[in-house]
């Protein structure tokens, strides 16, 4: 039984009132989630007991850290089912991992003439770094165009492999604004039977649905801790061996290197060459106990939950008149509501509700492609669910859009 | 405190000068990346460089929209110097409540569309 009475109370800052002495409800988890004391204790007792820096004392304290810092690899590792230990580098977020990636494999591999290809509902983080590499190499963006009912035009995609010259494909597991829930599994497939790398955002996915990488056979698959009741400061980036073998560093200094004189260097073996410098140490510790608290509570039912809370919260938003959702419908729909209200922009509908203690996210929640170019709108609201959210919760929010319709009518 | 006073609801619910003017003497149109919010405005002048009418557009959060309602309204009978000289103030005055940093850049775009127009950065008809 999902006991999410339960669950709530593992997370302090869920208790706490909020500033206009009303509960708190928390409904922006997929900006960043809140982080239950595990996690919290996890860190502190880091800070309090073991710290040092790892990888380079030969004392006691330097080999406790370092042994907490690679316990949460492993963690990570099988929390995702990768092969080897040495395929997970640590980064700052998902952001670091997709511009690693860009800046190593990209910039390697790809040049004039080569195309990768994205699609109109990335997050800001999985197209501005191809940009940039793109106006230096001359390689070309598509984009797989997203339908009337929110989910990715597969027969353009095929047009656009057919076409020829596609060297990757990068796509989001599952929408940070729709919540669509891609069919990576099928993009990656013909993304290999076109000879091309696949490369997946998984900063949504991992922290809501199981995730198998092996099973997906994803060439580099890039989350972030905060996101998964993890840390801010922490990311991951999975990669296959032999891609990552293959790559050249991407920042150079200490702890990625093998051995350096003063006219070069050679590179540590994976995964330090690309973990320059003093890690996040503390972070990697605060997402490890994250992972063992998700695992205790299980994917599939925090999946379920957060499912359910979705389909609840749009039959719901329906009821309101002048709301129009953007989202689609199950299978692939997930545990967010995003919507415009007539009449009340996102920001005025957001300020309302925090006032009454609600927290949604309003604006294009990094994704303004997805928003001006296909859903023809400046902003929208997103109420995002997590492990710890309540029907109750989304009660509420319905209850204060109403008072919010009403004062502006 | 709530910032929906019912004079910022009322110029978001009927903004004043809402049509933009033609033929004009100074345009400008802005918008704030951020959130989206856009806004246009024109102004004719008389022979003492006298705003004598102003017609704005646009869309956005109601804070952006009934800042611009609220200043086009202050500004007119105000001359071009005039106008260069006002500051921020001036329309956080006419907000009359505080906002927060992020609800402050709303206000303000009113502001600074107008003085693009009146420092003629953009064209002049
Ligand atoms: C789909 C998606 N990709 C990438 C990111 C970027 O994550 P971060 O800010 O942790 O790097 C986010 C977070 O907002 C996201 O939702």
């Amino acid at each position: 039984m999902y006991d999410v009475a339960r669950i709530r109370q593992d997370f302090p800052i869920l208790s706490q009132p909020h500033p206009s002495g009303k509960p708190l409800v928390f409904l922006d988890s997929a900006a960043s989630s809140q982080k239950p004391s595990v996690v919290i204790d996890a860190m502190t007792n880091y800070y309090r007991t073991q710290h040092a820096n790892v990888h380079r004392g030969i004392y006691a304290l330097s080999e406790a850290a370092t042994h907490a810092y690679e316990a949460a690899r492993d963690k990570v590792k099988s929390f995702i089912n990768a092969e080897q230990r040495e395929e997970i580098i640590f980064t700052s977020n998902t952001t670091g991992s997709i511009n690693l990636i860009v800046q190593t494999w990209g910039r390697q591999n790809l040049e004039n003439g080569n195309v990768v290809v994205l699609t109109a509902m990335e997050h800001h983080a999985n197209i501005v770094p191809w940009q940039i590499l793109a106006a230096e190499k001359g390689f070309q963006i598509k984009y797989i165009p997203v339908t009337s009912d929110y989910l990715l035009d597969l027969e353009v995609f095929e047009r656009i492999l057919s076409e020829g010259n596609v060297k990757a494909v990068s796509v989001g597991h599952v929408s940070n604004v729709l919540g669509t829930i891609n069919p990576v599994e099928h993009i990656i497939e013909r993304a290999h039977a076109f000879g091309a790398i696949a490369i997946v955002d998984g900063a949504q996915s991992v922290p809501h649905l199981p995730v198998d990488v092996q099973a997906l056979d994803v060439d580099f698959y890039a989350f972030s801790g905060h996101k998964m009741c993890g840390p801010t400061g922490i990311g991951i980036l999975y990669g296959k061996r032999h891609l990552l073998e293959a790559m050249p560093p991407w920042q150079g200094g200490g702890d990625m290197i093998a051995r350096v004189t003063l006219e070069g260097a050679t590179w540590n073996d994976l995964p330090y060459k690309f973990e320059a410098g003093t890690p996040a140490i503390a972070e990697a510790i605060g997402l490890g106990a994250a992972v063992d608290y998700l695992q205790g509570i299980g994917m599939e039912a925090i999946h379920q939950h957060e499912a359910e809370l979705g389909v609840y919260a749009r039959e719901r938003l329906a009821e309101v008149e002048g709301v129009q959702c953007y989202n689609p419908a199950p299978p692939y729909a997930s545990g967010v509501a995003t919507f415009t209200l007539e009449g009340v922009h996102p920001h005025d509908l957001a300020q309302i509700l925090d006032y009454e203690g609600v927290a949604v996210r309003a604006g294009h929640h990094c994704a303004m492609p997805l928003h001006r170019e296909v859903l023809c709108i400046h902003a929208s609201v997103r109420a995002s669910f997590y492990l710890y959210s309540t029907r109750e919760e989304v009660d509420t929010l319905i209850a204060c859009l109403q008072v919010a319709r009403q004062r502006f009518l | 405190m709530d910032i929906y006073q019912e004079n910022i609801l009322d110029h978001h619910r009927n903004p004043r000068n809402w049509k933009l003017l033609d033929p004009y003497d100074f345009h400008a149109s802005d918008e704030n990346p951020l959130c989206g919010d856009t806004l246009e405005i024109t102004l004719r002048v008389d022979e003492n460089d006298r705003v004598v009418a102003v017609g704005w557009d646009g869309h956005g959060c109601a804070i952006s929209q009934a800042a611009a309602s609220m200043l086009g309204e202050e500004i007119i009978g105000k001359t071009l110097d005039e106008i260069k000289q006002l500051d921020k103030d001036v329309v956080l005055d006419l907000i009359g409540i505080p906002l927060s940093v992020s609800r402050v850049k709303c206000a303000l775009l009113s502001l600074k569309v107008l003085k693009s127009a009146v420092y003629n950065l953009e064209s002049q008809q």
